[in-house]
């Protein structure tokens, strides 16, 4: 089965404040986007990150091709366990999913 | 119409000089540019310091003092020095009449600062006007007053009250990256949704469009609508990267919480002008009933010493994993013997760069790296256990041998000493929001004439 990364043209993580890390998935195209839309299931994004399915937010924006899921993070920025400050590494994460 | 300068999305990354000349010539209402965030972690709140250069800072700023000059316009810089806590706006404030001294020129400048005294906040938390965001740390007294800085995020009001002083210039600590924008359009009259909408669109400068790096932008307000346009000779705004924008370190890319209300874009409309600018409509402001800011706050969370040690005999590279665990457990072992340190006192971890050092224990992928980093970090209570204990640390992560059975090995360690004592470790502890009265009670506002 092909991964996010094979499918889509980008995926990109970040910060958004110090308790969450938002994912874009950059589709490409209306067909890329309706793979992964229907092939990557909230669920499934949700055990990558060992998180409660519940407390995550996912927008599949069809105007910009992109399926955003937001994750409360796994150590907020900063504290000894955080390892990656700007929060940019759990992009590959999401990336290296396979679609079903 | 109400025209807004933001010449790129912090002071310190720099900005197109062409592309600022151009803006000046357009006549701005206002030159906004923003001073910094919490991205780049705790330290800087928790030390109340800037992470950027000062002579970049400098240099900056006195092109953007002249541009603001220039153009007749005030000038406003929120979240002074990165963390918007009162010793960056004061370092951000000498700097300004330092620049000012050295051209032999004067100013009025508006000083706005957001710091909050611990026991403003905890008088507040038991009056319950502090409602926790998701997901929030406990927070109570001593966990508050154990801060080293407390900031609120200053909104629109606050801003407006600054820039009404008739300030030359607007140093103002911490404040959303978008007030310091959306204040003027929403004071001359227009309407809060494009006010805020426009603001959150341009906070990051030319991030919005092509060329991103070149940071100079214009916003242009007029009736329930924004024009966005970027400066610079080869940037162009599109529906798409315009929209996309919203998207950009934000949690929910529909609705932005801000002080007073919520900004809605579901039903905003992005359409191209021409091949460089942007007209958006249909953003909506949603007042909220009662006024709240933001809380940030910072803490010592320990000191850390750190040492690395690079490996790269296959043997030991493909059992890394097995080879850290012993290390850590041989170690904690050792130095709650031979200091008089308790469990609490110290943790000691090994991150493996080349293996998962930047996802830990979600990392999904393995393969066979040629060399792996071992990163020793030692977190204490004290900077002396940390750094005691990272000389504890320093014989295992050279010479630890797999088995009893094999010869001692010895890896590579890129420095001497090998132990680096980093210091304090600062840990962001509030995500809260805080109820008030008057938006000016949690603010404080000082006018120099310089």
């Amino acid at each position: 089965m092909p991964e996010v990364r094979d499918v889509a043209e980008k995926v990109r993580s970040k910060n958004a404040g110090p308790f969450w890390v938002t994912v874009d998935i950059f589709c490409g195209s209306p067909e890329a986007f309706e793979r992964i839309k229907n092939g990557l299931t909230t669920q499934a994004v949700a055990v990558r990150f060992d998180t409660p399915e519940q407390l995550l937010k996912r927008f599949d924006i069809a105007s910009l091709n992109v399926v955003k899921i937001s994750v409360p993070r796994p150590s907020v920025q900063g504290t000894i366990s955080d390892r990656d400050m700007h929060g940019a590494g759990w992009a590959a994460l999401v990336a290296e999913m396979e679609i079903a | 119409m109400v025209r807004v300068l933001v010449p790129s999305g912090a002071l310190g990354l720099g900005y197109d000089h062409d592309a600022l000349e151009r803006g000046i010539a357009n006549r701005p209402d206002l030159i906004a540019i923003d001073g910094g965030s919490t991205d780049s972690g705790p330290s800087y709140l928790g030390r109340g310091v800037s992470k950027y250069a000062r002579s970049s800072t400098k240099l900056e700023w006195a092109g953007l003092m002249d541009a603001a000059r220039r153009a007749g316009c005030p000038l406003v810089i929120g979240t002074a020095g990165t963390c918007g806590a009162g010793s960056a706006v004061d370092w951000l404030v000498e700097i300004t009449q330092e620049i000012l001294a050295e051209k032999g020129q004067r100013a009025k400048i508006a000083v706005l600062k957001s710091d909050q005294p611990a026991s403003r906040v905890v008088d507040a938390l038991g009056a319950n006007r502090i409602t926790p965001l998701t997901p929030a740390p406990d927070i109570d007294a001593p966990m508050l007053e154990s801060c080293t800085n407390i900031v609120a995020l200053a909104g629109v009001e606050q801003i407006t009250c600054a820039l009404n002083t008739g300030a030359d210039i607007v140093i103002a600590g911490r404040t959303t990256d978008t007030a310091i924008i959306a204040a003027l359009p929403i004071a001359k009259g227009i309407d809060p949704g494009p006010a805020w909408h426009a603001a959150k669109i341009g906070e990051c400068g030319a991030l919005c469009a092509t060329n991103p790096q070149s940071g100079v932008i214009q916003i242009d307000w007029e009736g329930a609508a924004f024009v966005l346009t970027p400066l610079a000779d080869d940037a162009h705004a599109t529906p798409h990267t315009v929209s996309a924008h919203m998207l950009y370190e934000n949690a929910d890319p529909y609705l932005l919480h801000e002080p007073g209300g919520t900004l809605d874009v579901t039903e905003a409309r992005y359409d191209a002008l021409d091949d460089t600018r942007v007209r958006v409509t249909g953003s909506v402001w949603r007042k909220a009933n009662g006024y709240n800011v933001k809380l940030e706050g910072a803490r010592v969370a320990g000191y850390q010493t750190v040492v690395l040690a690079m490996l790269r005999d296959p043997h030991y590279v493909t059992n890394a994993a097995k080879w850290a665990e012993d290390i850590v457990a041989k170690c904690t072992d050792k130095a709650r013997k031979r200091t008089s340190a308790s469990a609490d006192d110290f943790t000691i971890e090994i991150r493996l760069i080349g293996q998962n050092s930047v996802l830990g224990d979600l990392e999904a992928r393995a393969a066979d790296p040629i060399e792996i980093g071992a990163l020793g970090l030692v977190t204490a209570k004290t900077p002396e256990l940390a750094n005691e204990i990272g000389k504890l640390l320093n014989p295992y992560l050279l010479h630890h041998p797999l088995t009893r059975e094999e010869e001692v090995p010895t890896f590579a360690f890129p420095f001497s000493p090998a132990e680096i004592d980093r210091g304090p470790v600062y840990e962001f502890c509030l995500n809260h929001v805080m109820w008030l009265d008057d938006p000016m009670d949690a603010f404080s506002l000082e006018v120099l004439n310089a």
